[in-house]
């Protein structure tokens, strides 16, 4: 069973502050981790060669050279091979595009090592937070999808999803090959080991650049095969005049408090 | 592409088991806006198994034409027979603009949509705009967990996809009576096309969690301290006959159900008055409350964030605080 899973090295997005001066985002000094949803994914993805150790589990990524480092941390906990997808003529580009490429590395990929069984990544990255890119993977590539997966199992030629709903959960199937993204599950990703990290250092991770596509449409790549543009980035203006009650034993704090919402006529 | 033939603004209005998602219905809001803004017509998209109430529901709030779509493989979602019906609807109506749900099914629905149209899509959208100069909407999300505010727009694709929060919106008032179209489709997918089946549907959620449509939403977090601890909230919660929510830190740490998240990851809320207990206010939150029409704040530490967003505040332990708060609503109340 051949297993994929797609991670994006992001910026701590629970790290990141706001400059009060410029009201911009303060990104320097921003630790670079792998996402959190994708390192649930990958755990999936371990959980199954657990059960299944015949399993042979690849990373992809795309991104500058710095996510290598993304990929090594993969390869610490689960992953057997790792590539990264990385071009100038990628840059720029949104989740139409991006998922354009990755598709057409993944098959690249698939005509050297074999099809993959079973594609995963998590249900959208913590920086952009779109949750689009996996769907339009497997839309390229004519696959199945199913998303915000819980946790997925392999039965044979089936693989069963539990696919969190608004009122709880639904439990899918769907053949092999197919997608699958995956929420925040209630295990914890497996943290590395002395011996693993030593390993996964000697893994090592292949490039893959436009000229290793063949057939790649460049016109449906980076800035000008994106249909979305960014017109402009702002931050949030949060600042309201909040009336603080302080330094009052607390059944007089209560007391003024249900009295100026009474006087709003919010109670 | 010859954008004068993509003309009027659809809502899709997503049904399950042929009952109407609240956001479908919220959207003919800024839906009704856009519309007139574009000189086109407000049009809903109902599919379902058996949703005819739906679609005429959604002439008396506003669209001016409905196109339903109907059959057993439609009752549940699936992301198969969905985005064959849209994309057979886009290509034959070609519409200007659709706004989707952003819902799982609609966050589901929407990126295939896009592939299968090769057009742009922009994720979990807070406001939206429509440039009349351009014909271009102009689509303002959330991205870096709340922290940035991006605008987006589509300028040479149609149709422009978008899906929006729920809760950012709120239903238009119904009138009934009002004249409407209603455009039957008959569009059908075989069995076997659908590469995913439904195998069970667990209902989980004990209690109603409906934090998008509360009046009022009382919420933990970490301050809380422990899942026992949520027992004081649920009280306050009891007595304002209000919904109970939860930050992040508490629904990671298995405090509380997901169905309770608020906050980017989690729900956007806007409920007239938001209590937020023992949550520090992290970006993270704060982006799903600002809708809320009134922030009251208790925390132990006069810094927090949450006081930022906040129109009141009581600085103190929310241990001592909430009994005294329930003591003064039975008064206020008796």
């Amino acid at each position: 069973m051949k297993i994929l899973v797609c991670v994006k090295q992001v910026p701590d997005t629970t790290e990141i502050k706001i400059d009060p001066v410029t009201n911009t985002l303060i990104r320097a000094g921003v630790p670079s981790i792998v996402n959190p949803f994708d390192a649930c994914a990958l755990e999936v993805a371990a959980r199954v060669k657990d059960v299944t150790p015949d399993t042979e589990i690849t990373v992809l990524s795309m991104g500058p050279m710095q996510a290598k480092e993304a990929l090594t941390e993969c390869l610490s906990v689960g992953a057997d091979k790792a590539y990264l997808c990385s071009d100038r003529a990628f840059g720029g580009s949104d989740t139409l595009a991006t998922s354009y490429i990755l598709a057409s590395a993944i098959a690249a990929i698939e005509e050297k090592e074999g099809k993959f069984d079973l594609i995963l990544s998590g249900k959208q990255a913590i920086d952009g937070d779109t949750g689009q890119v996996g769907p339009e993977i497997a839309a390229h590539m004519g696959l199945a999808q199913v998303t915000y997966a819980s946790e997925v199992s392999v039965h044979g030629e089936d693989v069963i999803v539990k696919r969190e709903s608004d009122q709880g959960y639904d439990i899918i199937s769907v053949r092999k090959p197919a997608l699958v993204t995956v929420v925040k599950t209630a295990f914890d990703p497996r943290f590395p080991t002395l011996k693993s990290k030593m390993a996964a250092r000697k893994v090592p991770i292949q490039v893959i650049t436009a000229d290793d596509i063949p057939n790649i449409d460049l016109s449906r790549c980076g800035l000008k095969g994106s249909p979305t543009k960014v017109k402009k980035t702002f931050t949030p203006v949060r600042n309201k005049t909040c009336v603080k009650i302080a330094g009052e034993e607390a059944a007089v704090s209560a007391a003024k408090l249900v009295g100026m919402l009474a006087d709003a006529k919010v109670l | 592409m010859q954008f004068e033939e993509y003309r009027n603004l659809w809502v899709f209005v997503e049904t399950e088991e042929n009952t109407a998602k609240s956001v479908g219905y919220e959207l003919l809001s800024p839906g009704r806006v856009l519309a007139d803004k574009m000189g086109g017509k407000l049009v809903a998209v109902v599919i379902g198994g058996n949703v005819k109430d739906v679609a005429e529901k959604t002439i008396d709030y506003g669209a001016d034409e409905v196109i339903l779509v109907e059959g057993d493989e439609y009752f549940n979602y699936s992301t198969d027979a969905y985005s064959y019906a849209m994309k057979t609807l886009v290509e034959k109506y070609k519409p200007s603009t659709i706004l989707i749900g952003a819902t799982n099914n609609g966050r589901d629905l929407g990126p295939k949509m896009a592939c299968d149209l090769n057009t742009g899509l922009t994720a979990d959208c807070t406001m939206l705009d429509y440039d009349t100069e351009t014909g271009n909407m102009i689509w303002t999300r959330p991205a870096f967990g709340g922290n940035l505010m991006a605008m987006i727009l589509c300028p040479d694709n149609r149709p422009q996809l978008g899906t929006v929060r729920p809760g950012i919106f709120k239903k238009p008032e119904p009138v009934t009576g009002k004249i409407g179209t209603m455009i039957y489709e008959d569009i059908h997918i075989a069995p076997e096309n659908i590469r995913t089946k439904l195998l069970d549907r667990i209902k989980e959620v004990a209690e109603a969690v409906n934090l998008e449509e509360a009046e009022i939403i009382v919420s933990g977090g970490r301050g809380v301290g422990s899942p026992e601890g949520f027992e004081i909230i649920r009280r306050l919660a009891e007595e304002l006959n209000a919904t109970v929510g939860a930050s992040r830190a508490v629904v990671d740490a298995g405090w509380m159900p997901h169905a309770h998240q608020v906050g980017q990851t989690g729900k956007t809320v806007s409920p007239k008055l938001y209590i937020a207990c023992g949550i520090s206010g992290a970006i993270q939150h704060s982006a799903g409350i600002t809708g809320s029409d009134c922030i009251v704040a208790i925390n132990k530490d006069e810094e927090a964030p949450i006081f930022d967003v906040a129109d009141y505040g009581i600085v103190g332990d929310l241990f001592t605080v909430i009994p005294e708060l329930i003591k003064e609503i039975q008064k206020l109340n008796a």
